[in-house]
């Protein structure tokens, strides 16, 4: 009997055609809700810290280049994104004469962040970057430690701020 | 305003002579008709496309289209433009003659109906006295333009498109013919100025169609939606399973005939409800206490203004219907036209039938509809 009923109240109610009005009335509460679109060339979502875009290579204070080409990001690079080759400089350090990485493979997992012992490859806030011809995007040392220098600033003070955490 | 039609319509019969005069004068009377109802409702159609942009985006908690003009008011300008620019591409395996005719048969007849749409009383391009009939005619061609389309573009994705519309309106145009057999029995007429005219009384929004033939509304609503192949039953357009379906090998300005064709055809829906079921252009506070009233007394007239806003009502419908429901399952929309439309629409017209026999005609509720 009350499974009569509630095939009888479902019939009624599907012919009133209540769960779509009720769809209709959450959707047309929507209708007059405040938007959140954000206009991006003039405006933009606030950014983290650990922001991972754009790819940098450091220099310490004195000017010096922090890589010491021990090859963990290339080894720890999950796209193979990252070339280096080295050889000892005339002061006996042990530099990098190569360092590429290749921004189609990138995937910008930061895994070449986190394995720098010195700090050396950082990824930056930049997302805003394109190439218009093929191997535009291969970014090579020099203009790797271009980056660097333009955007030092910036990148020390993040480090700064997520010091407390590592 | 009748003087200077008189004027123009001398000037065109001494032009023509009195042999050939009072037909040049028809003649250029429909023609000033047609483009008295043809323009207005193509610049409809194309600002109903940057609503509909603006309606789904502010649903779905975005802006809609913005950067065109003035908050994006010239937006259906700039896509009309583009769309006249793009190359007409015809597949190599189409059959040339039949895709560049598909476009034409969907819209058509889409454009054709208008002509028995009145406005106001006598505001129509051809008072046909079996307007409804020209309309279920005229609406019916429409499919054909589908199916050429989906047939002759040789593509498995506008064929599988074309095959679910044919079958999905045969079932709906059933249950939307059942739904308009109530309006003209209601009507007792199937010229559309007449119906309106039944519903024309001293109870304002109480004494139209709507509320005794409320099934019927219900059903010609919904019957409409899918006549026209809009959510949530597109599944002839169906983009995540078809592309686009019928339409996927049409590109520029044979596209933007189909889509002018649909969002004809969507006012056309919304019109003919308004028409048909809310009284066309009768006032909705048309009581008889309230129209010797001063000021109150002009709410009660009727006019075409009050039409625009049922008209107007019906197509933000479309587009809130839209943004709200997924699309149907296939089958689903089968059950819905065939066990379930049919059957209520068949139910109701026997109940309308009852209603409108003497004993009950004559009795207050249903005095007010069918004692007239």
């Amino acid at each position: 009997m009350t499974a009569m009923w509630d095939r009888a109240r479902e019939i009624v109610s599907s012919l009133m055609l209540s769960e779509l009005l009720k769809g209709l009335g959450l959707t047309g509460r929507f209708l007059f809700a405040r938007k959140i679109t954000v206009f991006f060339p003039e405006e933009k979502t606030p950014q983290s810290a650990r922001f991972r875009g754009l790819h940098a290579l450091r220099r310490y204070p004195n000017g010096e280049e922090r890589c010491i080409a021990c090859k963990l990001c290339e080894a720890v690079c999950p796209a193979l994104a990252i070339t280096i080759e080295s050889e000892e400089r005339r002061d006996g350090t042990r530099r990098t004469t190569r360092y590429d990485i290749d921004l189609t493979k990138c995937i910008f997992c930061g895994f070449c962040e986190e394995s720098c012992p010195v700090d050396s490859i950082v990824e930056t806030r930049v997302l805003e970057y394109h190439g218009e011809a093929r191997g535009d995007l291969y970014y090579t040392k020099p203009v790797l430690l271009a980056i660097g220098d333009r955007y030092e600033a910036q990148i020390a003070a993040d480090r700064a701020e997520d010091a407390r955490f590592r | 305003m009748t003087e200077m039609i008189g004027t123009v319509q001398g000037a065109i019969q001494g032009w023509f002579g009195p042999e050939y005069g009072p037909y040049a004068w028809m003649f250029a009377k429909s023609l000033a008709g047609i483009v008295a109802v043809l323009v207005p409702l193509l610049l409809t159609v194309l600002y109903y496309q940057l609503v509909e942009r603006w309606v789904i985006g502010w649903i779905q908690v975005r802006k809609g289209p913005n950067r065109v003009g003035w908050k994006g008011v010239l937006q259906p300008i700039a896509d009309a433009i583009k769309l006249l620019m793009k190359e007409r591409i015809v597949p190599a395996g189409a059959s040339k003659g039949l895709f560049t005719l598909a476009p034409i048969i969907s819209v058509a007849p889409a454009l054709a109906v208008w002509a028995v749409v009145p406005f106001a009383p006598g505001w129509v391009v051809a008072n046909v006295d079996a307007g409804l009939l020209v309309v279920l005619a005229m609406t019916s061609m429409g499919v054909y333009g589908i199916i050429i389309a989906g047939w002759a573009s040789n593509s498995k994705y506008a064929f599988l498109g074309a095959m679910r519309s044919a079958a999905q309106v045969v079932a709906y145009e059933i249950a939307m013919g059942f739904a308009l057999v109530g309006v003209l029995m209601a009507g007792q007429s199937l010229n559309l100025t007449q119906i309106v005219v039944r519903q024309d009384g001293n109870w304002g929004f109480l004494e139209w169609f709507w509320l005794p033939l409320f099934p019927f509304f219900l059903v010609y609503l919904i019957a409409g939606l899918a006549e026209t192949n809009r959510a949530p039953f597109d599944v002839a357009e169906g983009e995540s399973e078809l592309v686009a379906g019928f339409h996927v090998e049409y590109s520029g300005m044979t596209f933007a005939v189909f889509f002018l064709a649909e969002y004809a055809n969507m006012i056309l829906v919304s019109s003919l409800a308004s028409l048909l079921f809310l009284g066309g252009w009768l006032s909705p506070l048309n009581f008889a206490f309230l129209r010797d009233v001063p000021v109150l007394g002009l709410l009660a007239a009727p006019g075409i203004h009050w039409l625009a806003a049922k008209i107007a009502f019906f197509m933000f419908m479309f587009l809130w219907v839209r943004a709200s429901f997924p699309r149907y399952r296939y089958d689903q929309i089968m059950r819905l036209g065939w066990k379930v439309f049919i059957p209520v629409t068949l139910v109701w017209i026997v109940v309308t039938g009852v209603m409108m026999l003497e004993p009950l005609a004559s009795t207050p509720p249903f005095s007010i509809w069918f004692g007239k």
